[in-house]
C-alpha cells in the first residue's frame, strides 16, 4: 500500500500530461476576423480637415471600387506605407482618407513632406467614425466596393508586397 | 557580427552544458575514488564556463536591441527605433524567444553559482545536482535552438520596427518578466537538489541546508514578481481588480505556493531532519509548477487576457520536456524514496505539527488552484466550452486561506518536537484578544459589510500581533536575522490580507456618464468632469479627462485618465488615475464619449487597498532578511567547524 502511494505522484502527473497533450493535438479556431467585412460602410458625415478637399460622406463613397485609408500624422507607420499608397493612386485608384485625432498645420507638413494620394480627407476628432468603422488602430486601409460594401479590411501599414494583393481585392470589388 | 557571436556563445554553451552532464556522471559514479577531487573541481569550472557562456550570449542579444539592429527577425518583430532607451533593453525578453534565453541564460548562471559556493554537500551529490541542472539546460538550449532561436536574421532587413506592446511600455512590466523568471530558474535548483540527493540517497540536514537558500531566493523574486505582477494589473489594465484567476496568473500563483509550503518543510528538514521524503516530493512538484506555468503561457492551450505569441511546436516541445523531467523525476522518487531513511519524528501539538498543518492546508490551496485552472481543460476533451472564474475560487479557496492564517499565527508560538495545549492557549492569548476585540467592532461598526471580510480583518489583526510574539520579549539586539524575517513575512500576510478584506467589504463602485461640467460622486468623493483634451506622446495620443476632486471640505486635487492610443501597433489602453490616501485609492477610469457629449467615466473608492502590495513587500522583505541571516549564520558555522 505504501509502496503505491509512492507511485501516486507519478500516477496524477500522466494523467495531467495526458489532458494537457490533447489540448495541444485539438486546439480551437483564433482567427480574428473583422465583422465589418461584407456589410456596407456605416452611414457617417465627416467635415472636411483641409480648405482645398472635400470631407468623407460614406454614403457618397460608391459606384467604382475605392480605398477608404483611416491615417494620422502622427503614426509613424503611416509615414512607412506613404510610398504605397502613392502608387496605388498612380495606378488609378482613388483613395480617400480618415484623419484621425489630428490637426490642419500637421496634415498639411504630413501631406507636404510624405506626398498626398488622397482625393478626400474627413475630419474624426475624436476616434468616432474610427470605432463605427470597427477598426482598432492607425494605419488601417478599407477596400469599398463598388456597391459601397466593406470587401477587404487591411490591418496596419501597406507594405510593399501588399500593393499587388490590394489592387486584385480592387478588380475583385469592381 | 554581434548575432552571430551571440548564437557562437550559446552553442558553446549547450556544449558545456553536455560536458557538464557527462564529467558530473562520471564524478557521481566514482564519489568514494580519492582522485575524484580533480573531477570535481574541472566539474565546478565546466558549471562555471558555462554560465559565463549563457550570460555573454543573452548579454550580445540586448545589445542588439540597443542598436535596433533591423536585420535581426526578433528585433524588427519586437523593437522600434523611436522606443525610449529602456522599454529597447527590455524590448530583450519582452517576447518569446528573448524570454526563453533570459530564462536559460539565469539557469546557467544559478548552475555556476551553485558550483562556486557550494561547499557543504558530499562530492557525490553535488555532482548529481550539477549533472540534473545540466540536464535540465540541455533541453531548454535545444528548444532555443531548434524551435525559437533569437539571433535569426531577417533578409532582407526592414526599415524599422514594428514595436513592443504598449501594455507592455510600462517600467512595471518591464521588469516583471525577470524577477518571476529568477523565481522560476531558482526552483530548478531546488529541484535539481532534490533529483541529486535522491539519486545519491542522501536525504539530510545538510542537504536540506544547501537547498535552502534557493528556495528562499526563489520564493522571494516570485513573492515580488506576483505582488508588481498584481499592481501593474491594477493600474494599467484599468478594471480596478488586482487579480483576475487568469490562467497566467495562476502559472506565477501554483509555483509560489508550492515553493511556500516547501520554504517551510524545508526548514523542518534543515533544523529537525524531519518531512524528508515530503520535501523532496514538494521540491519536485515546486518546479514541476514553474515549468507547467511556462508551457501554459507559451502554448496558449488557455485562454488568457495575456496575450503571448501562440505556437503548437513551442507548446509540444515544452510539453515534452515537462514530460522528460517531471515525470523521470516522479519516477525517480518513486522508486529511490522508499529507501530514504525516515527522519526524525515529533508530536501533534509542536512546531513540527504546525508546519506540517500549513503544508497540508497550502498544498489544498494550490490543488484548487491547479484543478480550477486545468478543468475548462478537461471539459474541452469533453467537447465542452467553459472558463472558471473568481467565484469559483473565492467560494473554495476563503475558508482555507483563513485556516491557514490561523495555523501561521500557532506556528512560530509552538514549541520544537513537542509542546501542550495549555501552554499554546496561554500564549495565544493576546493574539485572540485582539481578533476577538476586532470582530466585535468591526460587527458593530460595519454592518453591511460581508461576513467572511470582517472574519478576514480580524484574522489578520490576530496574525498580526501572534507574528510579533516571537520577538516581544526577546533582546532585539540579539534576535536572530532569520526570525525577524519570519516576523515581517508573517506580518506581511497579515497586511495584505487585510488589504485584501478592506477592498472586497468596503469598496464602492461608479459608473457614470457626464458632460464637461458635470459632476458626479463616490464614497467620499465629489468629482467634477473639468475637460477631455487631445494629449500627444513620444509614440501615442490620447484624450485625456481633467477630473476635478474633493472630499468632503477638503482641499480639491485633480487627476487626469486617459484613454491612449498606439500606433505601432495598433493599440487602445485606458490610463488610469489613482490617487493614493493614507486610507485608500482613489481609482479613475476614462471611457468612450457618446453622440450627446457624455463621457463615460469609472470611478472606485478603495480603502485600505494599498495593503495588498504593501503586504506583499513584507512578506519579500522577511524573506530577504532570513536570506541573509541563514547565509551569515551558515558561514559562521562552516568558518567555525574550520577551526575546530
Amino acid at each position: 500500500m505504501k509502496r503505491l502511494l509512492l507511485w501516486a505522484p507519478l500516477g496524477l502527473f500522466i494523467v495531467v500530461f495526458g489532458l494537457v497533450a490533447s489540448g495541444l493535438v485539438k486546439p480551437g479556431d483564433r482567427a480574428v476576423r473583422s465583422a465589418m467585412v461584407g456589410k456596407p460602410l456605416p452611414a457617417l458625415a465627416l467635415p472636411a480637415l483641409l480648405a482645398d478637399k472635400p470631407g468623407v460622406v460614406t454614403a457618397e463613397l460608391k459606384g467604382k471600387p475605392r480605398l477608404l485609408n483611416v491615417f494620422a500624422s502622427w503614426c509613424i507607420p503611416c509615414i512607412a506605407e506613404a510610398p504605397q499608397l502613392l502608387k496605388l493612386k498612380a495606378a488609378g485608384v482613388e483613395i480617400d482618407a480618415i484623419a484621425i485625432r489630428d490637426t490642419r498645420e500637421a496634415v498639411q507638413q504630413f501631406l507636404a513632406q510624405h506626398g498626398d494620394p488622397y482625393t478626400k480627407i474627413g475630419d474624426d476628432k475624436a476616434s468616432a467614425a474610427q470605432l463605427a468603422l470597427g477598426s482598432s488602430g492607425v494605419p488601417e486601409t478599407f477596400v469599398i466596393d463598388r456597391a459601397g460594401r466593406i470587401a477587404y479590411q487591411h490591418i496596419g501599414d501597406i507594405r510593399e508586397d501588399d500593393v499587388a494583393m490590394l489592387l486584385r481585392e480592387l478588380e475583385k470589388a469592381k | 557580427m554581434i548575432a552571430e557571436a551571440g548564437l557562437a556563445a550559446l552553442w558553446l554553451a549547450a556544449a558545456f552544458a553536455l560536458v557538464q552532464l557527462m564529467v558530473a556522471w562520471g564524478a557521481a559514479k566514482h564519489g568514494a575514488n580519492p582522485r575524484v577531487g580533480t573531477l570535481m573541481t574541472a566539474l565546478r569550472r565546466i558549471a562555471l564556463v558555462q554560465g559565463l557562456l549563457a550570460l555573454l550570449s543573452f548579454a550580445l542579444l540586448i545589445a542588439l536591441f540597443v542598436r535596433s539592429d533591423m536585420s535581426v527577425e526578433l528585433v524588427a518583430a519586437n523593437s522600434h527605433s523611436l522606443k525610449p532607451m529602456i522599454y529597447k533593453v527590455a524590448g530583450a525578453w519582452g517576447n518569446h524567444e528573448g524570454s526563453m534565453l533570459l530564462w536559460v541564460t539565469v539557469l546557467a548562471v544559478a548552475g555556476g553559482g551553485v558550483a562556486m559556493f557550494e561547499r557543504r554537500l558530499a562530492a557525490g551529490t553535488l555532482a548529481a545536482t550539477l549533472g540534473a541542472q545540466a540536464a535540465i539546460g540541455i533541453g531548454f538550449y535545444a528548444f532555443l535552438a531548434f524551435a525559437s532561436n533569437p539571433f535569426a536574421r531577417l533578409n532582407p532587413a526592414v526599415p524599422d520596427g514594428q514595436g513592443l506592446n504598449p501594455l507592455l511600455q510600462d517600467p512595471g512590466l518591464a521588469f516583471h518578466p525577470p524577477t518571476l523568471y529568477l523565481g522560476y530558474v531558482g526552483l530548478s535548483v531546488a529541484f535539481s537538489f532534490a533529483v541529486g540527493a535522491l539519486l545519491m540517497r542522501d536525504v539530510g540536514p545538510a542537504f536540506a541546508r544547501a537547498m535552502r537558500p534557493w528556495v528562499l531566493g526563489a520564493w522571494i523574486f516570485l513573492t515580488i514578481g506576483i505582488t508588481a505582477g498584481s499592481y501593474w494589473a491594477y493600474y494599467e489594465l484599468g478594471w480596478g481588480g488586482w487579480w483576475f484567476w487568469d490562467p497566467v496568473e495562476n502559472a506565477s500563483l501554483m509555483p509560489w505556493l508550492a515553493a511556500t509550503a516547501l520554504l517551510h518543510s524545508v526548514t523542518v528538514l534543515a533544523t529537525r531532519d524531519g518531512l524528508r521524503a515530503w520535501t523532496l516530493m514538494l521540491a519536485l512538484v515546486a518546479f514541476a509548477m514553474s515549468m507547467l506555468g511556462t508551457f501554459l503561457v507559451r502554448s496558449g492551450i488557455l485562454v488568457s487576457v495575456h496575450a503571448f505569441a501562440v505556437d503548437p511546436t513551442r507548446g509540444t516541445f515544452i510539453l515534452a520536456l515537462l514530460g522528460i523531467y517531471i515525470g523521470g523525476a516522479l519516477a525517480l522518487f518513486g522508486a529511490r524514496v522508499g529507501t530514504v531513511t525516515q527522519g526524525s519524528t515529533f508530536q501533534l501539538v509542536s512546531r513540527e505539527g504546525a508546519l506540517v498543518l500549513n503544508n497540508l492546508l497550502l498544498s489544498v490551496i494550490l490543488g484548487v488552484v491547479f484543478i480550477g485552472t486545468l478543468y475548462p481543460l478537461a471539459a474541452q476533451a469533453a467537447g465542452v466550452q467553459l472558463s472558471i472564474g473568481a467565484p469559483f475560487f473565492n467560494k473554495a479557496l476563503v475558508p482555507v486561506a483563513l485556516a491557514l492564517v490561523v495555523a501561521t499565527a500557532a506556528g512560530p508560538l509552538l514549541r520544537w518536537r513537542r509542546d501542550n495545549w495549555n501552554a499554546l492557549a496561554k500564549r495565544a492569548l493576546v493574539p485572540t484578544a485582539a481578533a476577538g476585540v476586532s470582530f466585535a467592532l468591526l460587527f458593530a461598526l460595519a454592518r453591511g459589510a460581508h461576513f467572511a471580510s470582517v472574519v478576514a480583518i480580524a484574522l489578520s489583526v490576530g496574525l498580526a500581533v501572534a507574528s510579533v510574539a516571537p520577538v516581544a520579549r526577546r533582546n532585539l539586539r540579539r534576535t536572530p536575522l532569520h526570525v525577524w524575517g519570519m516576523v515581517i513575512a508573517h506580518l506581511g500576510v497579515a497586511v495584505s490580507i487585510a488589504g485584501m478584506a478592506s477592498d472586497s467589504a468596503f469598496k464602492v463602485e461608479r459608473l457614470a456618464a457626464i458632460q464637461v461640467g458635470q459632476n458626479t460622486t463616490v464614497g467620499p468623493f465629489r468629482v467634477t468632469l473639468a475637460e477631455i483634451r487631445p494629449q500627444i506622446g513620444p509614440n501615442w495620443s490620447a484624450l485625456e479627462a481633467k477630473l476635478q476632486v474633493r472630499r468632503g471640505e477638503g482641499k480639491a486635487f485633480e487627476l487626469y485618465p486617459q484613454n491612449r492610443f498606439f500606433s505601432t501597433p495598433p493599440t487602445n489602453t485606458n490610463e488610469a488615475a489613482i490617487t493614493t490616501l493614507l486610507d485608500g485609492q482613489l481609482y479613475t477610469v476614462l471611457g468612450q464619449g457618446d453622440e450627446q457629449g457624455r463621457w463615460q467615466v469609472r470611478l472606485w473608492w478603495k480603502p485600505f487597498v494599498t495593503l495588498i502590495w504593501l503586504g506583499g513587500g513584507l512578506i519579500a522583505l522577511g524573506g530577504l532578511l532570513a536570506l541573509v541571516g541563514r547565509v551569515r549564520r551558515e558561514r559562521r558555522d562552516s568558518e567555525a567547524e574550520a577551526y575546530a
